[in-house]
């Protein structure tokens, strides 16, 4: 038996945490911080930060935002987004992240992969791919948020990044992205089949059943974000509303609901369901 | 403040073990020199990657003599993950490689007949094995306690009483940690298992501060 990882995702722009669709269209929901220790609390089991327009600022306020994370928060937290050399990584590591997630860097030179595990051990580096469907079918993996062809092949790209000594391939479908209609098992089953590492999920989950669905095509970890982000929203609100006046309480709720794609659904909410659904994960 | 040494293997993520330790009140150094070690209150020996190339950082920096002279003081001693496996006689990780022979045994690579994801990350349940938890560092924890493992390789000790839990991946039982004496060490990280994993350093933090 294994048990499945539920891994909350948390894009960061700046000081806020965003979410986007697609990996574009960003708006600012709060502070990553806060939702950290919210989803910590709630049993995930990993965290994953991705700065999402890293590349274009300078990165301090990441640093800052990881080190803070990590003295409260006791799970093991990957941070991605921006993170070019090997300084970078050691920076990031330094900082108190566990591991790292890297897409652009590798699709530039593959051999950071190699030099990366080598130094700081495989299970330190994740390797970020971002597939999107072409018209005749294959799925090309693409760099900078989704906005960059490699013209690598994903399913050959994928088999490239573990023999280089990636521990993880965190896989996220750039069509499925921030819709809400669901994962793409067809390509999560595809790439889970073809490398011995750890496959992580991401992009799509809109409601329990989902999650469910992707499991049972082979993801050996599931990455979520708005379902979460809506969960803690509500909550957020519900504790509004004992204070404030009842008006007030509708206007926020109305605006959360217009916003949202996902269903609100907590981590314990999640791992409750998969587990009656017999999916093994920890409770 | 009790002192306890970190001993550093140059990797980058000794981050989170650091800050549990000034989290429980214990004055935390990473090091590799030899009298801050000896001097310790207690010492921590984590580590990530390879085998082979952590034994030769700590030949290289005198750490092997010093891990061993240390606990022959009788202070406590944790080892966690790669800081397990280290102390065996020897890793079948790149061929053979000697480790620091303080448990006896071997550490071995995960096989499985069918295409099961290795390494192992993720989180499993501790069962009871060869001892009593009571007076050890789980003693706060109970058997189905979930912790965080990343791992290919498991510790395989030949006395099978140094064996103080097991944990399960895809069928295969495997040592998730090991205590004799003062010797206490996990296949798991504590300081990345949520709040159970912090009710074992807790331990630590009380047998450093006591002495034993």
């Amino acid at each position: 038996m294994k048990n499945i990882r539920i891994i909350a995702r948390l894009d960061i722009k700046g000081p806020n945490l965003v979410k986007g669709i697609h990996l574009e269209g960003l708006r600012v929901l709060g502070s990553p911080e806060d939702f950290a220790q919210y989803y910590y609390e709630n049993g995930a089991d990993e965290l994953i930060y991705q700065d999402v327009v890293a590349s274009l600022y300078e990165r301090n306020s990441l640093k800052e935002m990881i080190t803070a994370t990590a003295k409260k928060i006791f799970i093991p937290l990957t941070v991605g987004g921006g993170i070019r050399t090997i300084e970078d990584m050691r920076q990031v590591l330094r900082a108190g992240a566990d591991k790292v997630c890297v897409n652009t860097a590798a699709i530039k030179n593959p051999e950071i992969i190699k030099t990366a595990s080598r130094i700081f051990g495989s299970s330190t580096i994740v390797a970020g791919v971002e597939a999107i469907k072409q018209s005749d079918g294959r799925y090309l993996a693409y760099s900078d948020n989704g906005r960059e062809e490699s013209g690598l092949e994903v399913k050959e790209w994928v088999v490239r990044l573990a023999e280089m000594g990636a521990g993880e391939i965190l896989l996220t479908s750039v069509d499925s992205e921030g819709t809400g209609e669901g994962f793409n098992n067809e390509l999560v089953k595809n790439i889970a089949g073809l490398v011995s590492i750890p496959v992580m999920a991401h992009g799509g989950a809109g409601r329990k059943e989902h999650v469910k669905q992707v499991i049972e095509h082979h993801a050996d970890a599931v990455v979520i974000a708005g379902m979460f982000h809506y969960a803690r929203l509500r909550e957020g609100v519900e504790q509004l509303a004992g204070e404030q006046e009842e008006g007030n309480y509708e206007f926020i709720r109305k605006r959360i609901q217009s916003k949202a794609y996902a269903e609100a659904v907590s981590i314990i909410d999640l791992k409750n369901y998969l587990s009656q659904q017999g999916i093994a994960c920890r409770i | 403040m009790n002192k306890v040494a970190i001993i550093d293997f140059e990797s980058g993520n000794l981050f989170s073990v650091f800050h549990a330790c000034k989290l429980l009140g214990l004055d935390p150094v990473i090091t590799h020199d030899e009298t801050e070690v000896l001097t310790a209150d207690g010492v921590i020996l984590p580590g990530v990657g390879a085998f082979a190339d952590a034994m030769q950082h700590l030949e290289k920096s005198g750490m092997t003599q010093a891990i061993t002279t240390y606990i022959e003081t009788g202070k406590p001693f944790l080892g966690i993950c790669l800081g397990l496996q280290l102390l065996l006689d020897e890793s079948e990780e790149f061929g053979e490689t000697k480790g620091l022979g303080l448990i006896r045994g071997k550490v071995r690579k995960f096989q499985f007949e069918s295409n099961v994801k290795i390494p192992h990350v993720g989180w499993s349940k501790l069962q009871k094995a060869g001892q009593s938890w009571s007076k050890t560092l789980f003693s706060q924890l109970h058997e189905g306690d979930y912790m965080y493992f990343v791992h290919s390789f498991y510790a395989d000790p030949f006395n099978k009483e140094d064996i103080i839990a097991n944990a399960e991946y895809e069928g295969k039982t495997f040592c998730a940690a090991i205590r004799k004496n003062n010797i206490f060490a996990t296949q798991f990280h504590p300081e990345k298992s949520g709040t159970c994993g912090l009710k074992i350093l807790e331990s630590f933090a009380v047998e450093v501060k006591n002495g034993n």
